[in-house]
């Protein structure tokens, strides 16, 4: 009787090609013209650090020298310095070009970081509740609570002001907010009868956790990740710009330190401060863009 | 009765309540009796209906009887095993002889699975051989009459209709292939279009697959279609217990009373009395002393005040918990 009516599923026939394209739209918040933008700007700038060492026209912080044998500083923007030199004839474009890898570099390492310690202590606390849920937060509210430039300084006094160790200190000052955010996810989705229903059939706690709930709140970890990236490379831009960064890498945050030490503003050394400081707002928002396009994928009360 | 698949000795669950300043100045935790004594057996292929309204803890007793929440007080057997003590292997057994049909099968099955994997997740966590993964799913599916197996096999949660899901969630308690199914509210959710074709397959999994099956549900109707006995629970405590039929046509307590009467027939000429009883259910914070239904019961005399009413036999084979069935007064 009423069984027939169940017995063929609605859309069988469905294309392989639209769930791949479904899967995409998942992952890539594709339908958002902001977000596209933004993912355009990343896309370019990951070209460009990958393919640095073809991209540069000189080693950057090598000192140049004119036909003439002088020192080729201050020059401006021309075909043998596309964005002209620094004040000690270092040459600009080639800064940028390597700037853009290190902040990169800088800004995926961090965020993978923070996602992945604020995923573990999110689903571990999460889950499990009681005191070690209570350790992990308290934690979380200690790192939240510690000042940033002074840590920063403190760390590079401590610690050599390499690149990995800004990834360290930024990633201590930023893993408590994707943490908690993951921790109050999982206390919903462990509510959730699908997880009740594995408990019923024999799954263990460590498969709950990373077969069931996991998957579930990945897309808020990917959300926090492109935050991360955006943060973690104005942070180290701030601490460059400070002299605490690492002393061996090109970074944009280093050019603007060369550049401010170097009084590059009162003598109109536009091309000098502008790329790199355009390049760092670019990314940044790139990266805020990116974000409110996945915020629409995973919050889809937020459209308009 | 046959020999008991599953036997509840007094099982209890109560709840805190989380204090306020006045409770952690008194020195007082208030708790929540969810559950409060409820005994009784379940023999092997029965299927029990327990009825009673949102908040008197049926769904408590069944998350019990699944050691998906442990009991504050009294023991509940599974095949002469106490729940409590299994870990390990032995759970792991229980896990693979007692399973669960869910309320609501738009959350009951995790979205990022396809129905294929969803189906072996069981078999796989209860370490059942792999090669006979394939028979047993194909078989459960056909079970729960889902032709076309191949075409669900790929599909994800969210393409299903309500009626196909469920029928998923059932085909997965049964790949297990156990001898007691809890069902919570199994077709609430559903379009009354398809809830017949489900009763229609648990009706058959109880007579052909001789599982014992505990069904939890608001309505009558539902428990007389599926099961050959009926238990009446009001806040935390059964009040009625009883064959079925002899339930539904001659109910001893007046709270089955009321819910028989409540239920819609389709009749133009059903009287429209008003319900006997009025009233909401009182706060389960503080019930009432001695019969909990008293202040409700439109026959409630002195004694229902002073003393809780213990289930008496009124019938062969059917209890009520009510003093006026009490023959020595």
């Amino acid at each position: 009787m009423a069984a027939q009516v169940d017995t063929s599923p609605a859309g069988a026939a469905a294309k392989p090609r639209a769930a791949w394209h479904r899967r995409l739209k998942q992952v890539l918040p594709t339908s958002d013209p902001f977000a596209v933008a933004g993912i355009l700007i990343y896309v370019v700038f990951i070209l460009v650090a990958i393919f640095a060492d073809q991209l540069a026209t000189h080693d950057p912080m090598e000192i140049l020298f004119t036909d003439t044998y002088k020192l080729a500083r201050s020059l401006p923007p021309g075909p043998d310095h596309l964005l002209g030199t620094t004040n000690v004839g270092r040459d600009i474009y080639s800064q940028l070009i390597y700037g853009t890898r290190g902040a990169l570099l800088i800004g995926f390492a961090a965020a993978a970081a923070v996602v992945a310690v604020g995923t573990l202590v999110g689903l571990v606390s999460g889950y499990l509740g009681g005191w070690v849920d209570n350790v992990l937060m308290r934690l979380a509210d200690i790192a939240l609570g510690i000042p940033f430039l002074p840590f920063v300084v403190v760390l590079a006094a401590f610690l050599r002001p390499s690149m990995w160790n800004v990834v360290f200190a930024i990633t201590i000052l930023l893993w408590p907010n994707s943490g908690r955010v993951i921790r109050s996810q999982v206390l919903s989705v462990r509510e959730r009868a699908f997880v009740e229903a594995a408990v019923v059939t024999g799954a263990s706690k460590a498969q709950i956790l990373f077969v069931h709930i996991a998957p579930n709140v990945l897309p808020l970890s990917f959300l926090y990740g492109s935050i991360a990236v955006g943060w973690a490379i104005l942070t180290e831009a701030s601490i460059s710009f400070l002299g605490f960064g690492p002393s061996d890498t090109v970074t944009w945050g280093y050019m603007l330190q060369d550049a401010y030490a170097s009084q590059a503003l009162s003598r109109g050394h536009y091309n000098w401060f502008v790329p790199p400081g355009v390049c760092i707002i670019l990314v940044v928002l790139a990266g805020f863009f990116i974000t409110r396009g996945y915020e629409e994928i995973l919050f889809p009360k937020l459209r308009r | 009765m046959s020999e008991a698949l599953l036997r509840v000795d007094r099982a209890a669950k109560h709840f805190r309540v989380s204090r306020s300043i006045g409770d952690v100045f008194a020195g007082r935790h208030r708790v929540v009796k969810a559950v409060d004594g409820v005994t009784f057996a379940l023999g092997k292929g029965e299927s029990v209906g327990v009825v009673g309204e949102s908040g008197c803890g049926k769904t408590t007793l069944g998350r019990m009887l699944l050691k998906l929440i442990a009991p504050s007080e009294g023991a509940i057997e599974f095949d002469g095993v106490d729940i409590a003590t299994l870990s390990g292997d032995a759970l792991l057994d229980f896990r693979r002889r007692a399973q669960l049909v869910f309320q609501n099968p738009f959350d009951a099955l995790n979205p990022r699975f396809t129905i294929k994997s969803a189906l072996a997740e069981p078999l796989k966590n209860t370490h059942v051989p792999k090669g006979e993964h394939e028979a047993r799913m194909l078989e459960a599916m056909q079970r729960v009459r889902l032709q076309d197996v191949e075409a669900y096999y790929g599909q994800y949660p969210h393409q299903l209709s309500g009626g196909q899901l469920q029928r998923v969630v059932l085909a997965r308690a049964l790949v297990l292939e156990p001898e007691f199914i809890v069902a919570d509210e199994p077709v609430s959710m559903l379009d009354v279009s398809v809830r017949a074709g489900i009763l229609n397959v648990m009706r058959e999994i109880g007579e052909e697959m001789g599982i014992a099956a505990i069904y939890i549900s608001h309505d009558l109707a539902l428990v007389r279609y599926v099961c050959s006995r009926t238990i009446t629970m009001y806040l935390g405590m059964v009040v009625e217990d009883g064959p079925t039929e002899e339930v539904v046509r001659r109910p001893q307590h007046p709270y089955t009373q009321a819910l028989v009467k409540a239920v819609p027939t389709p009749h133009l000429d059903q009287s429209h009395d008003e319900l006997p009883i009025r009233g909401g259910m009182p706060n389960p914070l503080n019930p009432p002393s001695g019969c909990r239904f008293r202040d409700r019961c439109p026959y409630a005399f002195a004694r229902c005040a002073e003393e809780t009413p213990p289930l008496r036999q009124v019938a062969p084979k059917h209890f009520a918990a009510c003093h006026l069935h009490d023959q020595a007064a």
